[in-house]
């Protein structure tokens, strides 16, 4: 009986055996999971940023650096503070700072993910704080890199970098982005991201439980190097933007300079502005919440955004379109007759050249008028509706009413009225001349925003075309030109009427209403203009291209609440393009002293600096 | 030189053989567990654990087999006393003057030499034990019989317990299995099954009166059907033995409402520690870095190594040290890592083999001494193996304690090798000895 017992005892053996074959073919076959698990275990991404791409002027130099920073990363499973307190003094961060990170952990659940605690840490404050992390586990500085300005322009074209949104990061096409990443937010920065950004590169590494690297995980075979970031060449004269934002100081307004030849953008100023150097390291929260707050808007771009009545700047492509449609001719003469629209003393009546120079609106109500109703048909509304939409189709040609296409985020198209619209607003044959006539003059319902201002400046320099405004002119090694900033776009207008229109020009900055401004030596065409503000002073504008014969520069200049174009915008335009064709500024300095002296506003922004 | 002819002639190659691969593979094992692929050592390396446990193998063969060989077979059963009383000797001195690490005052250090008598011990009660039962005088039936047999057990287990080597001590089972040869009543076995099934249940359940509210149902369900029975198929009834059979029943059941009633008397006499790992058995997930993290990481290891492995040194969970002890408890997680389910396995029924060829040899003894003495090896061997490989696979709690033969260290190494040449040495002169 009991002998028997020794297959009880061999079964018992055969019975766990059996147990340990079943549970590691569960272990090992049935159930794949573990392998995934290993492979997290030991492998850990690292995200290798790429460097981003700088930004240069036309000459080359540096607009945008980058510089290395350091990130104080803390792994909260592997770190053991004892005395918060003291820990926070040690790191020169209050306790509240300390407890809002350790409050994000909890949230994310990130209990063995480094979490940045101290962020964007100087070289030196980087150095002392290696003493200390030899006494705290967990803790480790990592650096990464954030932009940085040599000089304190163009903020607003530049535009800056942050952390990607939450909103941002759950809506992205193709995912690339994860959380902590940095963006380009506005200017450049944004509208070039994807040739600014590089592409990430990944490292798989192999740690050990300690988190001590062990050597690449499978040789490397996974790893993707980080491609840098391609670098932009714009065409900003450094000078010459320099000189601008100084002439617009203390004044609201912006000035944007054009190559007509090209289309490149020499010089974008949005006024006021801010130093962008503030939206770059550790203050970016703080002050960026600041320049948001600001009544004066130092974040508008105003160039792009800001829109206005163009005021009489206007008359130019109403003569061109008038001449063109033959309703006038050159010599047609118009009586300064003040019947519907005033006007100031001039010599009346004038031709076209006259009517430019001496800016007259009852002659553009005229010549509005004959754009207008040129007795097609018998009905009046529909005669009308006739000569508005040749108007309309010819005044969007150059630019108006419609984006351009600016290598900038944001940008406004402005608002010519279309038949549509007058529809919508009166009814369907419910309105004629007498209804739009304010159109003549560059007043109602129109909106141009500067950009368009100095296209149209352009245009006329160019004699009938425009190749689309652009700050980037070459990206990448190569300095490749985007294709769209290479086609030619022209006005529906013969060249042959432009010559008019700028013997005009040219008359109103010798003898017209911005010849106090005149520059010896310089054969500047310009037209002075005043665009109607319901809210205060009216707007300053002022646009003009110089020299008369193979311009090289075409600018528009506007000034808010500064009245007269004259007054104020044509000599900032006079002093910026001799400022770019004779290199210096040295033949009005009592105008000049005149434009640095005058503030608009007052702005202190020293507290936020 | 006839002595040395016989040992050669009649000892058994196979065992011999079996230890040789496990004692082998073992060491390769060991050198994959703690191989680094950037310094990549020599296996040869005495500064590595492979190589040192290169040493303890030869020195194991050269200080422990041949000099077991040599000696008189009779001199273990004459000297057995002796060696258990020497050993129950070095247990006390060790609580004593002990070494302690990690948390047990189990070690002996002799001047660089640090050795862990608790390892002996089982060699040495196995010895006692046999001997005692070895006696031509001495019945198994007899009460008194089994409570010595029980004392001679006991009182190691005891002392290593004060030692806080709470996993040697649990290997003092196997000699349950002895006994259960020997005539120890099934219901030891079976009770003991239950006991450790209503442990778990109960603190799985945490409801105690629901347990044994089911037991009392279960009890008299039994009887009545029992009752029910007999007297349906029986004429001439015997209700005397009807009555002691639904006694005994009761009793059982009754002893099982004991059972469950102490479970958390002894489950708070545990170390908070060994409560963690209990209770990780049944809730892998609920302390993954904590307590649950070696059980997990053991079982990622093995996972990882899906049918056909990593292949030898290519394994990654061990080299990183993700598994804890890897070259010592854990060590079967590197061979699950690196040779899959199919080397896995195969060194289970290797390990099953070895077991099963003790039991034959055992059997096949004429002394009784020889034969309690091989069960004795085989059960020792069989409780390591279970709550060793039963660890790292997950279905029972962490037990420090190594698997024969195949973790890392000397003092493991030499006592199971002492353990099983004594045994061939007692099987080669088998044909010696008169049976009783």
């Amino acid at each position: 009986m009991i002998k028997e017992r020794k297959y009880i005892i061999q079964g018992i053996f055969i019975l766990v055996a059996i147990i340990f074959i079943v549970r590691l073919f569960q272990l090992q076959v049935l159930d794949s999971e573990y392998k995934l698990l290993a492979q997290q275990n030991a492998a850990r991404k690292i995200i290798e940023y790429p460097f981003r791409g700088l930004i240069y002027s036309r000459e080359g130099e540096r607009l945008v650096e980058n510089k290395t920073v350091f990130d104080l990363m803390m792994t909260q499973r592997e770190t053991d503070i004892k005395d918060t307190l003291e820990f926070c003094n040690k790191f020169g961060i209050t306790k509240e700072d300390f407890m809002k990170v350790i409050k994000e952990i909890r949230r994310d659940a990130a209990y063995n993910r480094p979490t940045p605690l101290i962020k964007q840490l100087s070289f030196v404050e980087n150095a002392r704080i290696q003493e200390l992390l030899l006494e705290y586990k967990g803790l480790f500085t990592q650096p990464r890199t954030i932009r940085s300005y040599p000089y304190d322009v163009m903020a607003n074209a530049l535009g800056y970098i942050g952390e990607i949104s939450r909103f941002q990061l759950e809506t992205q096409k193709d995912p690339y982005y994860s959380q902590g990443d940095y963006i380009g937010i506005s200017g450049l920065e944004s509208y070039y991201e994807k040739i600014l950004r590089g592409t990430k590169g990944v490292r798989f590494i192999m740690v050990d439980r300690k988190g001590a690297l062990k050597g690449r995980f499978k040789n490397g075979d996974y790893d993707t190097l980080p491609e840098p970031g391609m670098d932009l060449y714009t065409s900003i004269d450094l000078e010459l933007q320099k000189y601008g934002e100084q002439l617009m100081a203390y004044k609201k307004g912006g000035i944007v300079a054009i190559e007509p030849s090209t289309g490149e953008i020499l010089a974008i100023v949005s006024s006021p502005s801010y130093n962008p150097n503030m939206l770059t390291g550790r203050k970016f929260s703080k002050n960026a919440a600041a320049l948001q707050k600001d009544s004066l808007k130092p974040l508008f771009n105003r160039p792009l955004m800001a829109m206005y009545p163009p005021g009489s700047i206007f008359k130019l492509p109403q003569a061109l379109i008038a001449l063109d449609m033959g309703v006038i001719h050159s010599n047609t003469l118009f009586a300064c007759n003040k019947e519907v629209v005033n006007c100031h003393p001039h010599p009346s009546p004038q031709d076209v050249k006259g009517s430019i120079q001496f800016s007259c609106n009852p002659y553009y109500y005229q010549v509005f008028r004959k754009i207008i109703n040129q007795d097609k048909n018998p009905n009046k509304f529909k005669d009308s509706e006739i000569g508005f939409d040749q108007w309309y189709e010819r005044i969007r040609s150059f630019g108006f009413g419609k984006k351009l296409g600016v290598d900038l985020p944001n940008e406004k198209g402005g608002i010519i009225p279309s038949n549509k619209f007058y529809d919508k607003v009166y009814g369907d044959l419910r309105w004629k001349f007498s209804t739009i006539y304010s159109l003549g003059i560059g007043q109602g319902e129109i909106g141009i925003i500067p950009i368009q201002m100095a296209n149209l400046a352009a245009i006329i320099a160019n004699r009938g075309y425009y190749y689309t405004p652009h700050l980037v002119k070459g990206i990448g090694p190569d300095k490749r030109k985007p294709e769209k900033f290479l086609v030619k776009h022209h006005t529906m207008v013969d060249p042959k009427h432009y010559e008019v229109v700028i013997d005009g020009m040219e008359q109103v900055v010798l003898a017209g209403t911005a010849a106090w401004s005149q520059i010896k030596g310089l054969t500047i065409c310009g037209k002075t203009g005043t665009a109607q503000n319901p809210h205060g002073e009216d707007h300053a504008v002022f646009i003009a291209f110089a020299p008369k014969e193979n311009p090289k520069i075409a600018i528009a200049v506007f000034v808010e609440n500064a009245g007269f174009g004259g007054t104020w915008a044509a000599p900032i335009a006079n002093l910026m393009i001799e400022k770019y064709l004779n290199d210096t500024t040295s033949i009005r300095p009592d105008m000049e002293k005149y434009i640095l002296n005058k503030h608009f506003i007052t702005v202190n922004r020293d507290s936020i600096q | 030189m006839r002595e040395e002819d016989s040992i050669y002639r009649n000892v058994d190659w196979l065992t011999i053989m079996l230890y040789a691969l496990l004692v082998t593979a073992g060491w390769l094992n060991i050198y994959a567990a703690d191989y680094n692929p950037i310094a990549s050592q020599s296996i040869f390396n005495f500064d590595i654990n492979a190589g040192k446990q290169l040493v303890w193998i030869a020195t194991a063969l050269v200080l422990i087999i041949i000099p077991v060989f040599i000696l008189d077979y009779k001199f273990y059963s004459a000297f057995s006393y002796i060696i258990y009383g020497l050993i129950i000797f070095l247990l006390i001195a060790t609580i004593f003057f002990g070494t302690e690490v990690k948390g047990s005052k189990s070690w002996f250090e002799i001047g660089t030499l640090r050795l862990q008598p608790a390892e002996f011990s089982k060699f040495a009660t196995a010895l006692a034990l046999s001997a005692y039962l070895g006696q031509i005088n001495v019945k198994f039936e007899h009460l008194k019989t089994k409570l010595i047999a029980l004392a001679i057990i006991c009182l190691p287990a005891a002392l290593i317990r004060l030692q806080n080597e709470t996993g040697v001590m649990l290997v003092f089972a196997a000699f349950i299995l002895v006994l259960f040869r020997q005539g120890l009543s099934p219901w030891v076995l079976i009770l003991g099954f239950v006991s450790a099934t209503l442990f778990v249940v109960t603190l799985i359940l945490q409801d105690k009166i629901l347990i044994m509210q089911s037991l009392a149902i279960i009890g008299a369900i039994i009887i009545v059907t029992m009752v029910a029975f007999s007297l349906l198929r029986r004429k001439n009834i015997k209700i005397k033995k009807i009555l002691v059979r639904a006694g005994l029943i009761a009793g059982f059941c009754v002893a099982c409402m004991i059972v469950v009633f102490s479970v958390d008397m002894v489950y708070n006499k545990l170390e908070p520690h060994q409560q963690k790992r209990i209770m990780i058995l049944f809730n892998p997930e609920s302390d993954p870095k904590g307590a649950g993290y070696n059980i997990k990481q053991s079982k990622i290891a093995i996972g990882s190594g899906e049918f056909i492995g990593k292949g030898y040194l290519q394994g990654t969970q061990t080299k990183l040290k993700y598994v804890p002890e890897q070259s010592t408890d854990f060590i079967f997680c590197t061979v699950g890592e690196e040779h899959g389910w199919i080397g896995s396995s195969m060194l289970i029924l290797l390990y099953l083999f070895f077991m099963m060829r003790l039991i034959f040899l055992a059997e096949r003894q004429r002394d009784k001494f020889a034969k309690t003495y091989g069960y004795c090896v085989a059960c020792i061997i069989f409780i390591h193996f279970t709550i060793n490989i039963g660890m790292t696979i997950g279905i029972l709690p962490v037990v420090g304690i190594p698997l024969p033969f195949f973790s890392y260290g000397g003092s493991s190494l030499w006592s199971f090798t002492i353990l099983v040449f004594i045994f061939l040495k007692l099987d080669a002169h088998r044909r010696q000895v008169l049976g009783h």
